[in-house]
């Protein structure tokens, strides 16, 4: 089961440069929620934004990371 | 995006996201959301007075399965609007509370409503069910 220490590392991993804060919303590892600003953003939708993010967990999100929330945005 | 596949479930999803002009893929009903999630959207669909045509994910795993695979986003609930992913759960509260979610339903947003609690649900289209479409 991933920790928000996981998490984060995994997705400042995938893009370089960001600022990633993630908390594991109910303690139960499965439901997290992360702030990501990152450079790697900038010109895209939302939509486009949050896909970089969920792409580094490919299957996992809505499996056993049950929610992933997003709130992301560039420097 | 083929329009006829040998797969009828996908058949299905990519028919509904094409009828309706919007239309939400969530669990449960507008009536009785089965997730926080979905009844966050729900709640902010219904805070702008918009109709909108509902599809619950729950009652068979492979609606999810296509849904996800057609759209390539990994969460319910989806809201489409014109054929378009909007967003999950996340976006659609932003687009909300930023006047953005009302532009793109092209709708007027009432004055300051914050997203109502979930299961504060008076009127609501019936819910939409895929299966039935299958026979």
């Amino acid at each position: 089961m991933p920790s928000s220490d996981d998490i984060r590392q995994r997705i400042e991993a995938a893009l370089p440069g960001a600022a990633v804060d993630v908390e594991d919303w109910t303690g139960g590892g499965d439901h997290f929620r992360a702030t990501v600003v990152a450079p790697q953003f900038e010109g895209l939708n939302r939509i486009a934004q949050h896909r970089l993010v969920y792409d580094v967990f490919g299957a996992e999100v809505g499996g056993p990371i049950h929610a992933l929330s997003l709130k992301t945005s560039t420097p | 995006m083929p329009n006829q596949t040998d797969n009828p479930i996908r058949d299905a999803v990519s028919g509904a996201i094409g009828e309706h002009p919007v239309i939400l893929f969530m669990k449960g009903t507008p009536e009785a959301p089965a997730c926080g999630f979905s009844a966050r959207t729900v709640g902010a669909l219904q805070a702008l007075d918009a109709p909108f045509a509902a599809v619950d994910v729950l009652p068979d795993p492979r609606i999810r399965q296509e849904l996800s695979a057609i759209s390539q986003w990994p969460t319910i609930p989806q809201l489409f609007v014109n054929g378009e992913l909007v967003g999950g759960a996340d976006i659609v509260a932003e687009m909300y509370e930023s006047g953005e979610l009302a532009q793109t339903l092209g709708i007027e947003q009432p004055a300051q409503t914050p997203v109502p609690a979930p299961g504060a649900v008076p009127t609501s289209p019936p819910g939409m069910q895929i299966e039935n479409k299958l026979a």
